[in-house]
């Protein structure tokens, strides 16, 4: 089953032949949906809404498609802890998503979820070829975002030597991966083009650096940005996903192939359904990435619609692991936007803005790129209620907005004030969104 | 090796498995827990061919066994050391290991040669070889009980409690002899209340509660899993959301 010189991390788990899969994903969801059924009211409730009865309407895997989706308004409205499946005495760890809604999205993981995620991401570092001997940089956030701890965890796990550098300060950056012999970068696709400008501007040349990979996620990116990647970093870039709500990184990955992301099917199923009809899309069609848990005990999640477009491929792998892969992610089916490997809704920009004045101004979230760094704008317009004669007053009122919604979504944004009438119209009402970004690649 | 698939099986009114579904592969010792009345010997017998199953599948090597008589089951190389161990107590030893033979009755040869092997092997029955099996001690009632069930020659063996009424140093013994048949390429199916010793042997184990699967993985996850240690470890607790 191995190919020579490809190191699968579980081969016994990763080449699993098609029924005895489907064998244990058929166990595992059954005793997931047992478990939810009794500890967690919110799936008690969607079940008995629909007169389903897990025990006796799930008899083969298919049967899942009876139950209605969860959305990430469900995770927020259950804010922190009501989808919790366990007491949290059995919670050993907490993170929480970026704050598109207006509860943060929150998640537990018990001991065991902490050992199979660890695993998991193992799994998918060493698809992307990483070994014991990488000295693997991790440029995620570490903190509340599943992002830092969850690579972390999964990099030890592998034995490489890890390199919690987590987010910002670029130069610093460049400077531990010329000096700790960095090999594998650990980073958003843009901040490795970001880290690549730098570079280029510090004259440091990326071919005398012990880097070798650029394992990549946390925002859609295009096959152009992965060459652009690879030539000017000389590395092999790999993509993975993950995402908090069902497990943060670990999710899926790409092996050398490099030709879509092997989702760990013995912990989550996968489907991709029409984002507006919720009906399943033919293999290849793009379409809307919905996950359902197998195996975790402090959060599981079912049928739970991630937001992002992706495409299944069925066609086996050549390098061996028999799980199917989906393609890169290549956008939103909803009207989140991602900046710096974090999701925003504009809609609740206007709710933090609203909390300073007491009214809802006008406003557009505008992104803009300079070179590859992704900057976040507000567009205001000017009202009365907040137009001061003084400039000092004005400065305080922007600082005021500025951080506010810093404070929630973790990126400082400029604030523009704009005249009344200005911002882009559609049918009479403002876009909440303009994307300045250079149309990718 | 043996897939059992959204199981269902009642007793009378009760429903007493309520869709389990479970695989043991070749080689493996897969233990399934649960407290008494989860559903586990109604499982055993409805893999055994000894009680019919309402809806799901048991299969064997590609072929489904609900289908199958038990003296078919055993043919294809299942046995089953029941529990409580139901030896004919007032048979001898020999007496009940040929019974375990019934369907190899035609090759005395061959069955005098089985069943010196196994004396061979557990020379506490050898010596008792004459004796009336009611007169033996539990643990070697158990040791005749599994030494029976290989009679039959099986691959594939399914123990039900037998760890029941045995002083721990003996279940210790009994627990060994297991791992030796899993040793000589058996595969083991083992039902315990005693989830301590039994997921200490078991590659992967399963959780059976009210006649559900709650719970799967290896055995070590499962033995170190506090919900497992709560409820059948007799660490911590009641589950604080079960009251």
């Amino acid at each position: 089953m191995k190919p020579q010189g490809v190191s699968i991390w579980e081969p016994e788990k990763e080449c699993l032949g098609v029924e005895e899969l489907r064998q244990l994903q058929l166990e595992r969801l059954q005793a997931t949906l047992n478990r939810v059924d009794r500890h967690v009211a919110f799936y008690r409730k969607m079940f008995r809404e629909i007169g389903f009865v897990p025990e006796n309407d799930l008899g083969d895997l298919d049967d899942l498609k009876r139950l209605p989706f969860t959305t990430r308004d469900d995770v927020s409205n259950s804010y922190p802890y009501e989808m919790f499946a366990v007491p949290l005495r059995e919670v050993v760890r907490v993170h929480s998503s970026s704050g598109t809604s207006v509860n943060p999205r929150v998640v537990g993981y018990t001991k065991r979820d902490l050992k199979n995620w660890a695993q998991l991401v193992a799994r998918i570092l060493a698809s992307a070829g990483l070994t014991h001997d990488d000295v693997i940089q991790v440029t995620f956030a570490y903190g509340l975002l599943t992002g830092g701890l969850g690579i972390h965890y999964g990099a030890e796990r592998l034995g490489a030597s890890v390199l919690p550098t987590s987010v910002g300060r670029t130069e610093r950056q460049i400077k531990i991966m010329q000096d700790f012999r960095t090999t594998a970068l650990v980073c958003t696709p843009s901040y490795a083009l970001i880290i690549a400008d730098k570079m280029e501007q510090l004259g440091v040349d990326p071919k005398r650096l012990s880097l070798r990979h650029a394992v990549c996620a946390g925002e859609p990116w295009t096959e152009a940005m992965r060459r652009e990647i690879q030539e000017r970093l000389f590395v092999t870039a790999t993509d993975n996903y993950g995402i908090s709500e069902v497990m943060g990184p670990g999710v899926a990955g790409e092996c050398l192939e490099q030709s879509g992301m092997h989702v760990q099917e013995d912990h989550f199923l996968v489907e991709i359904v029409d984002p507006a009809t919720g009906a399943p899309c033919e293999p290849g069609e793009l379409g809307e990435l919905v996950l359902t848990t197998l195996t975790k005990e402090a959060f599981p999640v079912i049928r739970y619609r991630t937001g992002d477009l992706a495409r299944l491929l069925e066609e086996p792998c050549p390098c061996g692991r028999t799980f199917r892969r989906i393609s890169r992610i290549e956008g939103r089916c909803d009207d989140v936007v991602v900046i710096k490997g974090i999701n925003i809704i504009p809609e609740r920009i206007g709710d933090v803005l609203e909390q300073v004045k007491g009214e809802r101004p006008t406003y557009q979230v505008v992104v803009t790129r300079q070179g590859n760094l992704d900057l976040l704008e507000i567009w205001i317009e000017v009202t009365e209620r907040l137009f001061f004669d003084k400039m000092r007053e004005q400065r305080t009122l922007v600082d005021e907005m500025r951080q506010k919604v810093a404070n929630f979504i973790g990126i400082v944004p400029r604030i523009k004030l704009v005249e009344r009438g200005s911002l882009e119209r559609i049918n009479g009402k403002v876009k909440p969104f303009v994307d300045y970004r250079r149309p990718s690649h | 090796m043996l897939t059992v698939k959204s199981l269902h099986a009642y007793y009378g009114n009760i429903h007493a498995l309520k869709g389990v579904s479970l695989h043991v592969r070749s080689g493996e010792i897969v233990t399934l827990i649960g407290a008494n009345g989860a559903g586990k010997t109604t499982l055993v017998h409805s893999i055994c061919g000894l009680m019919k199953p309402a809806k799901g599948a048991v299969l064997f090597e590609e072929s489904d066994l609900t289908r199958l008589t038990p003296e078919a089951i055993v043919r294809r190389g299942i046995s089953l050391v029941p529990e409580g161990r139901q030896i004919f107590a007032t048979l001898s030893v020999e007496a009940n290991l040929e019974m375990g033979a019934f369907i190899h009755r035609k090759d005395r040869q061959g069955l005098r040669r089985d069943m010196d092997e196994l004396l061979e092997r557990f020379p506490v029955l050898r010596q008792r070889r004459r004796q009336l099996a009611g007169t033996l001690s539990g643990g070697e009632q158990q040791m005749l009980a599994i030494c029976r069930a290989l009679m039959a020659r099986p691959r594939f063996l399914l123990l039900d409690e037998p760890s029941m009424g045995l002083a721990p140093l003996i279940v210790r013994e009994i627990f060994d002899i297991i791992l030796e048949l899993r040793r000589e390429g058996r595969t083991i199916l083992l039902i315990e209340q005693n989830a301590r010793a039994a997921l200490q042997i078991a590659d992967r184990g399963y959780v059976l509660e009210t006649g559900k699967i709650v719970l799967q993985g290896e055995g070590r996850d499962l033995l170190a899993h506090r919900e497992v240690q709560r409820a059948y470890l007799g660490k911590g607790g009641k589950p604080i959301w079960d009251a």
